[in-house]
């Protein structure tokens, strides 16, 4: 809400990562969830609670930004959005109309390695809202006139948040670390790529990927096991398996290189990213990389980085660190804003933090503050229903298992600090950067960074 | 779109009412401390919020964001645990925390296992007596706030015009003072208006605890009484009356600055709860509003295309009377005379002719399934409780959902002809420009 000045950002460097990462050892969360593959393919994910009279609903389909020739870029996200635009037997208004009449929701949107589709609805009204969602799952038929308004309304929202600093950044950062690998571009795409896709495309893709035997049910709420297999026969029943497509996932032929990237924009702060590549979620250093990110500049206010750059020096609202892993690669960026006359001290101050988290041991109780808080946060992070939804499909695609949830603690307990001293210097570096600054240049006067 | 982020969480505060009554346990201690406690078992967690009576509602006009400052000071320490530890403690732990300040409240809170939650207890009971706030500190965090206002405001076109509305909206009430405070009235508060501030409104007789979760509140309110009930009442204070004068005729504001399109935003003064019409208010912005299958994105958005995103927004969870808020975002090529013509289009129509019966109704069962979705979360259903406490009494719950049954299509189209006037609105426009900076090399 616009009057409420939050004091700081929740921790949600990790949550960007992943949401679902933690586990109290003390309190053993079960999570008591059933795991099928239906005739079809169809992997079912299941969890009960009555405590409510609700249905969380999550669908995932393999297959995203990652799958998209660099020409087509926002064709999975064009895709996605379309599916609750127009079937064979409802227009988009009937859609919307439907849905929001029972007060649910019902979403599909794309991410860099899937896309998912929701649906939040009351038990009273399960048979409506499952026969919705299995509507614009199966039967999307992506009329023209509402591609072409969807493609203005994508185009027109990318203009806008060119207002945004910190989204000019982030652009600017995704294409200097990845390239032209698929990671490298926003998942909307750009206005001209978007003008290349065609119908035939985001069909073709649909048929590619919106398979039973590519995809991920999970259901959490007041429904019991017979109550969903009911369902799925009546409004799944007729989705066919057929053979999978050959996916060429592009080989990641690495850019590492130094460079800055300067935005001149008439702002009074200077909005700055570091950072560089970073590693894939099945990364065996996953957990020393949490714990490293954790004392680094992922730890809210624990982190070396806020009590340095904003408890001590008094330069930013908000400065943090994170790891975005994901199924082929990942990057590590550090985020600050600060005011424009200070943006050569704080870059300072953030290469410094690198160099120090590389050249020395992390302290005893850097490392067990950092281990408490990732295992003993987990309750939190499954305290709903719709967290719980989203969890068991992340967990199924990541192939982490249905005991992820137990393993977690041990993963993060046998972390060392050699460990972290290890991760830091193999994934970070402050030397070869990326650095965006977008910024009243004058003012801000970046110097002794310059490229190569 | 700055705007609309906020009318998401305008409609977690639109909700709160019980369908599903949980059990409310309501306590008061001798020296004024309100405890409400509601045991939800279906996870290990818990939240423990500590609501203070003052906002920036309460500030003297030449210190603008004092009351948001004095919330960040909240988090520098104590003589028992030392400077800055505060989140290192909570985080180490398990747990996070956070705090807010609106113009009306100021609101602590911690989330756990519920097992920690005794650690909230400790500390929060500690800091609501013993904060130190040093000057060295107090100029550090006042530099961090600035740059707090410059991220949220000064470079963002679109809540740079929500405040230049709001502020052209009231002249005398506080209301139209930013909870962040004017850059000037940031850098002119000191350490000695921020204790005084802090002495004056940080006491038990001004404050509520709300604690959800897997918690006993049998055993957990002796524990709150232990930590809370020896802290002392705090001094007589004064009750801050907003008597905004009836505004007589249309006011514009035009900002000029570097921005990407155009964007309107408009306010009309409306009462807020629990005034009887606030819950026809409350439904007229869902008719309007609520979603894709609304009028304002069906008309403008879908329809004419000449908008991004239109949307209507209103909350009356305040103490006072505030605004009822129209915005959009113009698309590419699109003139945003036009924009502001097609919003008073749809608050005409809604003016001559009633809504029908399935739009009344599918409002309240957006209203009702929200409510029960929201229940899922032990932290906004603390949230709740909080804000009705805040503007009169949580049991207020019970009279907000009968309100909005009772709406009919009669009464939305009444509330409409009676606030939406064109004497009674504030019409703000940003107007985007290209900024050439002179740069010398």
């Amino acid at each position: 809400m616009k009057n409420n000045n939050h004091r700081k950002i929740l921790i949600c460097s990790f949550i960007l990562c992943f949401a679902f990462l933690f586990l109290n050892t003390n309190n053993v969360l079960a999570i008591d969830a059933k795991r099928n593959i239906s005739q079809n393919g169809l992997t079912v994910l299941h969890s009960e609670k009555h405590s409510l009279p609700i249905v969380m609903v999550t669908l995932l389909v393999r297959g995203g930004q990652i799958n998209e020739p660099e020409e087509l870029a926002g064709l999975a996200n064009l895709t996605a959005e379309l599916l609750t635009e127009g079937t064979k037997s409802r227009k988009s208004a009937d859609i919307s109309e439907e849905v929001e009449f029972i007060g649910a929701s019902l979403d599909a949107s794309a991410g860099s390695d899937y896309i998912t589709i929701t649906l939040s609805v009351l038990k009273k009204d399960i048979n409506k809202g499952f026969e919705l969602f299995s509507d614009v799952l199966l039967n999307p038929t992506f009329p023209q006139d509402e591609i072409d308004r969807k493609k203005d309304l994508i185009k027109g929202s990318l203009k806008q948040r060119e207002e945004e600093p910190s989204y000019l950044a982030e652009r600017a950062f995704k294409k200097e670390v990845f390239g032209e690998y698929p990671y490298g571009r926003i998942i909307e795409g750009s206005v001209e790529t978007i003008d290349n896709i065609k119908r035939d495309y985001l069909v073709k893709f649909y048929h590619d990927n919106f398979l039973p035997n590519n995809s991920i049910l999970s259901v959490v709420g007041d429904l019991t096991s017979d109550e969903l297999n009911t369902l799925i026969e009546k409004y799944l029943g007729e989705w066919k398996q057929t053979d999978l497509p050959l996916k060429i996932v592009k080989e990641f032929d690495g850019v590492n290189m130094k460079s800055i990237v300067k935005i001149e924009r008439d702002l009074t702060q200077a909005n700055i990213v570091i950072g560089n590549l970073g590693i894939r979620r099945e990364n065996p250093d996953y957990y020393a990389v949490s714990v490293m990110n954790y004392i680094l500049g992922g730890g809210g206010f624990s982190s070396r980085l806020m009590q340095s750059i904003r408890d001590e020096m008094g330069l930013a609202y908000d400065v943090n660190s994170a790891f975005a892993a994901y199924k082929e690669q990942g990057s590590f960026q550090i985020d600050v804003q600060t005011k424009n006359e200070s943006a050569s001290t704080v870059i300072n101050e953030i290469l410094e933090q690198i160099k120090r988290i590389r050249n020395e041991e992390v302290s005893d109780d850097e490392l067990s503050e950092a281990k408490s808080y990732l295992t003993g946060s987990f309750p939190r992070r499954l305290d709903t229903n719709r967290k719980i939804s989203n969890f068991l499909a992340a967990v199924e695609f990541y192939n982490l298992g249905l005991d992820y949830a137990e393993k977690y603690p041990d993963y993060i307990n046998s972390v060392t600090k050699e460990d972290v001293l290890k991760v830091a210097r193999k994934y970070l570096d402050p030397e070869k950067y990326v650095l965006v600054i977008v910024a009243n240049q004058k003012k801000a006067d970046i110097q002794g960074l310059d490229s190569q | 779109m700055g705007y609309i982020k906020i009318f998401f969480f305008l409609v977690f505060l639109i909700m709160p009412f019980s369908i599903h009554a949980a059990e409310v346990k309501e306590y008061i201690l001798e020296n004024g401390l309100k405890i409400l406690i509601i045991e939800e078992h279906k996870a290990p967690v818990a939240t423990f919020q500590v609501w203070y009576r003052v906002g920036s509602r309460d500030e003297p006009a030449s210190k603008s964001g004092l009351s948001h400052l004095l919330e960040h000071m909240m988090f520098k320490g104590t003589p028992k645990y030392g400077s800055k530890v505060f989140s290192r403690i909570i985080q180490k732990n398990g747990g996070i925390d956070n705090a807010y300040t609106t113009k009306d409240y100021t609101v602590y809170f911690e989330l756990f296992s519920s097992d920690r939650i005794n650690l909230s207890i400790d500390l929060e009971a500690d800091r609501m007596q013993n904060l130190m706030i040093e000057s060295k500190e107090t100029i550090s965090e006042r530099s961090v706030v600035m740059e707090e206002r410059r991220m949220r405001y000064e470079d963002d076109p679109q809540n740079s015009l929500f405040e230049e509305v709001v502020a052209a909206s009231f002249m005398v009430c506080p209301y139209r003072r930013p909870v962040i405070g004017w850059m000037s009235g940031i850098r002119s508060i000191e350490r000695d208006d921020l204790y005084k501030y802090y002495k004056t409104y940080y006491s038990p007789d001004n404050a509520v605890i709300v604690i959800v979760g897997d918690v006993n509140a049998d055993e957990i309110i002796e524990d709150v009484k232990n930590s809370f009930g020896n802290i002392p009442q705090g001094p007589q204070r004064e009750n801050i009356v907003c008597m905004e004068p009836e505004q007589m005729g249309e006011r514009r504001v035009i900002l000029k600055r570097e921005a990407e399109l155009p964007y309107i935003l408009i306010s009309y003064h409306a009462p807020g709860f629990p005034d009887e019409d606030s819950y026809s208010l409350d439904v007229l912005s869902l008719v309007l509003s609520g979603g894709k299958s609304a009028r304002l994105y069906k008309s403008l958005v879908y329809e004419k295309k000449i908008a991004l995103g239109a949307s209507a927004s209103y909350s009356g969870f305040n103490k006072d009377h505030y605004l009822f808020f129209f915005s959009a975002t113009a698309s590419p090529g699109a003139d945003i005379k036009s924009v502001e013509d097609s919003l008073y289009t749809e608050i005409e129509k809604i003016k001559k002719e009633l809504p029908s019966k399935r739009e009344i109704q599918k409002a309240k069962n957006q209203i009702e399934s929200s409510f029960i979705m929201e229940q899922d979360s032990i932290y906004v259903q603390a949230m709740n409780y909080g804000v009705f406490e805040m503007i009169g009494g949580w049991r207020l719950l019970d009279r907000y959902l009968e309100g909005i049954r009772k709406v009919t299509p009669e009464d939305v189209t009444r509330v409409a002809k009676k606030y939406l006037t064109e004497k009674n609105r504030t019409v703000g426009i940003l107007i985007p420009e290209k900024i050439q900076i002179q740069n010398e090399k």
